[in-house]
């Protein structure tokens, strides 16, 4: 008792932070490709509120397994709309509202000697993707699956790390532990220049979706459904979109 | 015998606290998983690749931390020169590092674009995203634990033992091999046990700089992070045999310490 009393007193103190008023905690559970987005629009939703945003960035299936474990989210915004729609199978999450869109790109370091999607199945390429259960890597799989046979079972087969979520990707190809990885379009956008994107022809470019949901649970519904439209339409949108991601349609 | 005073109900209280805060969520991974669950978990393709990967890189981890540690803990322990408690503090810091920053610290040395990342590549070396690229993650972040045991163990070895076999002869060399060591063994090897149960465990640098493929870079911390998100069961069920190894490797130690303590070996 004593030992959550003091974790509770820990927490409190995180929430005060601010600015001393009593603001209203939102946890926001968001896709890792939103980080730098989700980041910049959350002060100004803040002070319209009177709130205090704290946002937990992690792929998209990492966070879908902590709400089920019961864990305290206001918001679930996934890179998938297959993940927020299943949770409201589930009964755990409000009915999905879709509301940005994204490309799915292949991403290499300024220096790599990778420069076309054929070159990925050359033997020595070394690829960092997703790991199938986080939608980055459940994209670039769909992608992979629409190559001929034999061309998708080279590039798998040089496939060194399957990351937990698409800033490890990232990560990798700045660092050059990976010659290319397929992550966003936002992604290659918010590395600063340090990666350059290879776009997907069309028939090969999966439809990349976000949707965004309150979470079942949440004990501030109605400031939660202020930050899904917020989403869609305020100034998360327009944070958003200057990130590179489209409105979803 | 009379009532226990408020102090020693504080005391026990404090403990019940301890004791319920440490065991209970260890206990939690058992009580969620049947016993036939986790056999049939770990009978995967996934969870095979991962315990056999974890047993491979450890097991070479601590054959070099052996081979390289023993002599420069005795150096340590048996010498002494100017900046030794530097070097001592220096070789002890990853254990206060942050796996985080062991990963970021291991990149920006011997990674790619690391300041030694061209001489390793030179070298014909592959360490990102490579089995290589695990040993010495786990290695960095397990070897202080062992070097700081054996330190202590050397540290309480009688001199007049090695003087004895001196005297007699042997040159240092053999008073080492055959003194110093055996009366070290157990400190030794409840340094191995540390450093085993921190190898077996690292996650964050292994993900950092190595990266996570099944039967390549995924260790079992890794593979139980893989599966949290889509088989909570089966995330269960590979903790529980990290959970069993562990205590296996706790109880060895005590045992080789009381084992030590019996024979007369402990140093007073």
């Amino acid at each position: 008792m004593l030992l959550l009393a003091g974790a509770a007193f820990a927490a409190g103190c995180g929430d005060d932070g601010g600015s001393g008023s009593r603001q209203t905690a939102l946890v926001v559970s968001a896709a890792a490709s939103m980080k730098e987005a989700l980041t910049a629009c959350a002060p100004r939703f803040d002070k319209a509120e009177d709130a205090a945003v704290r946002e937990s960035f992690a792929g998209s299936d990492e966070l879908a397994a902590q709400i089920r474990q019961g864990a305290e989210v206001d918001v679930y915004a996934a890179a998938n709309t297959k993940l927020p729609d299943r949770l409201h199978q589930e009964g755990l999450i409000e009915a999905p509202v879709r509301f940005a869109t994204n490309d799915l790109v292949l991403a290499v370091p300024e220096d790599s000697k990778i420069d076309s999607l054929a070159a990925l199945a050359s033997p020595g390429a070394k690829i960092a993707i997703g790991s199938p259960s986080v939608p980055v890597g459940s994209y670039t799989r769909e992608t992979l699956a629409k190559l001929p046979a034999g061309e998708a079972k080279a590039i798998l087969a040089n496939v060194r790390s399957n990351e937990p979520d698409v800033k490890g990707i990232v990560g990798k190809l700045t660092q050059g532990a990976a010659d290319a990885g397929f992550v966003y379009l936002t992604d290659v956008k918010a590395a600063n220049g340090k990666l350059e994107a290879i776009g997907l022809p069309d028939d090969l470019e999966p439809e990349v979706t976000y949707a965004a949901g309150v979470v079942g649970k949440s004990k501030h519904a109605d400031l939660a459904e202020r930050y899904v439209d917020e989403l869609r339409t305020g100034g998360c949108a327009r944070a958003l979109k200057a990130a590179g991601f489209a409105p979803a349609p | 015998m009379s009532r226990p005073g408020w102090f020693t109900i504080l005391l026990g209280a404090c403990l019940t606290v301890a004791l319920a805060f440490l065991t209970v969520p260890v206990a939690a991974i058992f009580a969620n998983s049947s016993p036939g669950q986790l056999l049939s978990s770990l009978g995967d393709r996934q969870s095979l690749d991962a315990l056999w990967l974890s047993l491979r890189t450890t097991a070479t981890s601590m054959a070099i931390i052996l081979a390289v540690g023993t002599p420069a803990a005795y150096l340590l322990a048996a010498r002494s020169f100017r900046g030794k408690a530097l070097v001592v503090t220096l070789l002890e810091l990853p254990l206060v590092l942050p796996p985080a920053v062991a990963g970021i610290a291991l990149l920006a040395a011997v990674g790619p674009k690391g300041i030694l990342g061209g001489a390793v590549d030179a070298a014909g070396i592959e360490l990102s995203l490579t089995t290589a690229g695990v040993v010495v993650a786990i290695t960095f972040v397990s070897a202080p634990f062992y070097l700081r045991q054996a330190m202590a163990a050397f540290a309480a070895v009688d001199r007049s033992l090695l003087d004895a076999s001196r005297t007699l002869g042997a040159s240092e060399a053999r008073g080492f091999t055959r003194v110093v060591i055996p009366v070290a063994l157990p400190g030794l090897a409840s340094g191995v046990a540390l450093a085993l149960g921190r190898a077996l465990g690292e996650f964050g640098a292994t993900l950092m700089f190595a990266g996570s493929f099944q039967g390549i870079t995924q260790t079992v911390p890794l593979a139980i992070y893989d599966r949290f998100s889509t088989d909570f069961d089966s995330a269960l069920a590979l903790s529980a045999v990290l959970v069993a190894v562990s205590g296996a490797i706790l109880l060895s130690v005590k045992f080789v310490d009381r084992g030590a303590a019996l024979r007369g070996w402990q140093p007073e």
